[in-house]
């Protein structure tokens, strides 16, 4: 960061045009005018403050929150439908039975402060795509379907093509994320989830979650996402793949997350050498599965 | 920047109707101090960290230096000028004073709409619940131990 990053002068961002889109309709006809040259405003909390350090210069805001036709939360069958602009503070409280819903509200403890988690959404998150973002890891780890509108229509994306590296995903700049589509997981699988950060709040160094089913004491289905670990969040496939029939026990989870740590390609940078957060995904990466199969 | 590009807004504040012509990228925080006059609200990092800025928008405390005037049209904000009732200080201005949960007053304004807008919903946290509130703002002087004795303090009151 530069040193006029703290004058004070230089903490208000760049002049923009506003529009408060009324519609979904609406705010794609303007993606579609404006192009690169707008950015959409969901909760703000990732936006702004780049945009207050002019890290972040759009000639035009779009603002989506008057938009109640994305603030919604649907169980169909077994997937969970999750409207762009489903604000964190809801997932502080299971919003589904069963596993689903555990794990969004351990992750959701993590993300920012309570007035961040008031006016930040689940859909901004997901469209920011910070690297160290617990949705983004939570998304990855569930296997969810992402839906976008766009003035030429409308498009489903895997999750697993969605990040592409930091703050870039497979949107088009005339698309809009309108849902997150989260296939449930069963009810007899159990989850953990562990970050690690240096002060309560801050954007994790290294997190991980992870999902299994161990009914007869043995690892079936087993997923591993990371986060802050990459340039994007991770799946530790080779990880998965390690455990899977494995016996539920601490000496296989040790050895999966010694898989984890050598599969994954690190960053360095100022908070944390890549060796360093290699060893966090492996210590996390076995709390987590410990977490997951205890009591 | 041509006077053309600003736009009306109103907004409800502490129960008053202010009538102000903004930039859209007037933030909030600015707005309340520069354009209504309300120069209780604090602003110290201007990027959502520090919480000085905290105020009440439709009830639930928010970043005002995160949130843009022209987006806050019809919504209800609440100020620090809004907690005391005349001289009648507010049971967590007076639980701050008694407990020494300030001491320069920079963070002040933050951390009572903070533990406003959270005991208004929560009128009985536990110490654990109280933390993990009070950790979204940040003070350089209290070491903090004074500001949890405050708002635990203010709590029991306001549950009476």
């Amino acid at each position: 960061m530069a040193a006029g990053y703290y004058t004070p002068a230089l903490m208000k961002p760049a002049p923009f045009d506003y529009h408060q889109a009324r519609s979904v309709a609406e705010a794609v006809a303007h993606l579609g005018e404006y192009g690169y040259e707008a950015k959409i405003l969901a909760g703000g909390q990732s936006l702004v403050p780049a945009m207050n350090f002019r890290l972040a210069r759009p000639a035009v805001l779009v603002d989506i929150n008057p938009l109640d036709e994305l603030d919604y939360l649907e169980e169909d069958g077994d997937t969970l439908r999750i409207g762009a602009m489903v604000r964190h503070v809801t997932f502080e409280r299971p919003v589904t039975e069963g596993p689903t819903g555990r794990i969004l509200t351990m992750a959701a403890q993590h993300v920012g402060h309570l007035p961040i988690r008031i006016r930040g959404t689940f859909g901004g998150s997901l469209a920011h795509a910070d690297p160290a973002a617990e949705w983004c890891v939570i998304a990855l780890l569930l296997d969810a379907e992402l839906s976008t509108r766009s003035p030429s229509g409308s498009r489903d994306i895997p999750v697993a093509g969605f990040f592409q590296t930091v703050f870039t995903t497979a949107l088009e700049p005339d698309e809009l994320l309108v849902e997150a589509r989260l296939p449930k997981l069963s009810p007899r699988t159990r989850i953990g989830f562990q970050q690690f950060s240096r002060r309560a709040g801050d954007f994790a160094l290294t997190m991980a979650a992870v999902a299994l089913e161990s009914d007869d004491g043995r690892v079936g289905n087993a997923r591993i996402a990371l986060g802050g670990v990459s340039d994007r969040p991770l799946r530790a496939s080779e990880a998965e793949q390690a455990l899977e029939g494995q016996p539920a026990t601490g000496e296989s989870f040790r050895a999966a997350a010694e898989v984890a740590a050598r599969e994954i390609d690190a960053i360095g940078d100022i908070h944390g050498s890549a060796d360093y957060r290699r060893d966090l995904v492996r210590a996390l990466t076995r709390r987590a599965l410990e977490q997951a199969t205890a009591a | 920047m041509s006077e053309r590009t600003k736009a009306e807004v109103t907004l409800a504040v502490n129960g008053r109707s202010y009538r102000v012509r903004v930039e859209p990228r007037r933030t909030l925080a600015d707005t309340l101090r520069d354009d209504c006059g309300l120069t209780g609200t604090h602003l110290g990092c201007e990027h959502g960290v520090c919480g000085a800025c905290t105020i009440l928008a439709d009830g639930q405390p928010v970043r005002s230096c995160l949130m843009f005037a022209v987006q806050c049209e019809g919504m209800d904000l609440r100020t620090v000028e809004d907690l005391a009732d005349g001289d009648r200080l507010h049971p967590i201005q007076e639980a701050f004073w008694e407990n020494h949960g300030l001491q320069c007053g920079f963070c002040t304004p933050g951390f009572l709409m903070l533990a406003a807008g959270y005991l208004e919903q929560n009128p009985d946290p536990d110490d654990d619940e109280l933390r993990a509130v009070l950790s979204s703002n940040l003070c350089r002087c209290t070491g903090y131990q004074n500001i949890l004795k405050s708002v635990r303090q203010a709590a029991e009151v306001m549950r009476g």
